[in-house]
């Protein structure tokens, strides 16, 4: 199985000030990696490098192990960026309309076929916003406009999900069923990248765990992640985690 | 709820299908027209006998409505013009609105504000003319280019390049004309607020052409500039070019003003981009929609706002731009309920 995220030596600086230092970490396909630090730790940095929104200043990047240069298949990734629950406010763009986007990629300038609005339909059943696909996305609550924008993430044909603190704004019962789609898409085999605030969250659900605060403090699975001194080195002294019991 | 939105789609097709066929007459006799003045032998013969027909055809209906002026090829020009500004102005202002970037429309015909101002010192200078709004045009595409290099070259916020761009632009205008003396001739006050006579029949030719490049690039750009101006990172990770789209759109907007100038005047060009746009987002049920509403309410702006500028030989930037608020207006309350409280009472 090849890696779907290879980052090696990454470094990156916003002027004189450090986010990146020599980060490194892969990413197995089906893999589910939260990405865990404190506020301005990098975190948002790291997968703007992964997603080749930023160039790093040192260090490579691989896709599904094409350097991120001429990775040409950017409908294999679906992206659900921070505040994305604030997306659309104004605009009369309806949860059909924000998912077909994700077959854009897949028909260019052309017109959707069939098999277009196939994958946009069962994209949009598979998150269960079928009976909402006419609604303005302004008209929804949190939690539907994030399925929203996972369904468009499903109708792109996306095997890597990342996803920038992705229920901000959303309420704890749609956060927990949000949380439980996501499970439910990694054991179908879709890779995801989770930043989260909430650690006790990341740490229930995500296989692997990345702590970092400019440097990679930790990189492996949570009973690893626990056993290591990673969360007070990179929070400070104040750092715990909050268990979760649903 | 089912009914009434069948029955509104069928009335926003019958608006559209209007203004596809105004789109056509207008394009018709803009070609015509060129055929007449440039075009050889037959084709220059077919030219004058089609304008000639579109024209007589006009003004017998024009009677039956009571009016006399579309007799006239300046009306014509600047019917013609109208027509496809009320068309392209809101096309485009869709993607500017949503992106949040309203006022470009106004930094741009600023620049070209300049352009005509140094195309006039130039012809004044040298002796060689040029139509003038080909010095606009170049200027607002160089304009387009400026504003689009410094949003992406500089740590501002998103507004302060089209600040910069737009009082820079017309303080160098300012400067020319000053130093020209105020050009002879030349009527300021057309430039800025528009004039329902100064569409010139070459002016209304840029404004066919630029109409057709603009409309065939929407048409096949779409779906890109739609993804981009909802959520330019997830397109930027979807390896759609940004870029690229970042700078049509500004382009396209620099065509849009330049062709617009003629009927609105510069003061007053923005508000097409903006505010049919803005009416439209207001009561429609999806994207599309409020695309077409916002095309229909520019054009009924242009139509209303022009038939009621050529007899009281106003500015027809005012009353297009009056007309444009007025349904605004409308939306705003029928979106809001307000229409609907005080029609049931």
């Amino acid at each position: 199985m090849t890696d779907a995220v290879r980052i090696e030596n990454v470094s990156f600086s916003y002027g004189e000030a450090p986010a990146l230092r020599d980060v490194s970490l892969t990413i197995a396909e089906g893999e589910f990696l939260g990405l865990i630090g404190p506020n301005g730790s990098g975190k948002t940095t790291l997968l703007s490098v992964m997603l080749g929104l930023v160039e790093p200043d040192e260090g490579s990047v691989e896709l599904f192990g094409e350097p991120i240069e001429s990775f040409e298949d950017g409908h294999r990734i679906g992206y659900v960026s921070q505040k994305s629950t604030e997306k659309g406010t104004a605009m009369p763009v309806t949860v059909e309309e924000v998912v077909e986007m994700g077959r854009y990629p897949h028909v260019g300038s052309g017109r959707l076929r069939e098999e277009d609005h196939q994958a946009v339909e069962a994209a949009m059943a598979r998150v269960d916003i079928t009976d909402l696909a006419d609604r303005k996305l302004n008209t929804l609550s949190g939690g539907q406009r994030q399925r929203a924008f996972i369904a468009r993430a499903l109708a792109s044909d996306a095997d890597l999900l990342a996803l920038d603190e992705p229920t901000v704004g959303v309420d704890a019962e749609s956060r927990d069923r949000f949380y439980g789609l996501l499970d439910e898409l990694n054991s179908e085999g879709i890779t995801i990248v989770l930043i989260e605030h909430d650690i006790g969250v990341v740490t229930d659900r995500a296989s692997r765990i990345a702590c970092l605060n400019t440097e990679l403090y930790h990189h492996g699975d949570p009973e690893s992640f626990h056993e290591s001194d990673a969360l007070e080195r990179a929070y400070g002294s104040t750092g715990q985690v909050v268990g979760h019991h649903h | 709820m089912a009914v009434e939105r069948a029955a509104r789609r069928g009335l926003v097709r019958v608006g559209v299908g209007v203004t596809a066929l105004l789109a056509v007459v207008s394009g018709l006799y803009l070609l015509a027209t060129f055929a007449e003045a440039y075009g050889p032998g037959t084709i220059g013969g077919l030219g004058a006998t089609l304008a000639t027909t579109l024209v007589d055809t006009g003004h017998l209906l024009g009677l039956l409505v009571g009016t006399d002026l579309l007799r006239f090829r300046f009306v014509w020009n600047s019917l013609a013009t109208g027509v496809l500004i009320g068309i392209v102005a809101p096309l485009v202002g869709t993607y500017l609105v949503h992106r949040e970037m309203a006022l470009i429309g106004e930094t741009l015909a600023h620049t070209a504000f300049a352009g005509v101002a140094f195309g006039l010192f130039f012809a004044a200078s040298t002796g060689w003319s040029t139509p003038i709004l080909l010095p606009a045009l170049i200027a607002g595409i160089l304009g387009a280019f400026a504003v689009q290099w410094l949003t992406e070259h500089t740590d501002t916020y998103g507004d302060v390049p089209i600040a910069i761009m737009l009082t820079g632009s017309f303080a160098v205008g300012t400067i020319i004309i000053s130093i020209g003396g105020g050009f002879s001739g030349l009527n300021i006050e057309s430039f800025l607020f528009g004039n329902v006579g100064f569409v010139t029949p070459s002016g209304a030719w840029l404004m066919g052409a630029l109409s057709a490049v603009v409309v065939a690039v929407i048409a096949a750009r779409h779906k890109q500039l739609l993804f981009i101006t909802f959520d330019e990172q997830a397109a930027r990770v979807a390896q759609l070019d940004v870029g690229l789209h970042n700078t049509l759109l500004v382009v396209l907007t620099s065509f849009v003003v330049v062709g617009a100038m003629q009927v609105l005047g510069i003061i007053l060009v923005a508000a097409l981009l903006v505010v049919p746009v803005a009416a439209a987002t207001q009561i429609a049920a999806d994207f599309r929609e409020s695309m077409y509403l916002g095309v229909l309410f520019g054009e009924l702006s242009v139509l209303v706002g022009l038939s009621v500028a050529f007899p009281l030989n106003a500015p027809p930037g005012g009353t297009i731009v009056v007309v444009a608020i007025g349904i605004y207006a409308l939306s705003v309350a029928a979106s809001t309920g307000e229409f609907r409280a005080v029609s049931t009472h």
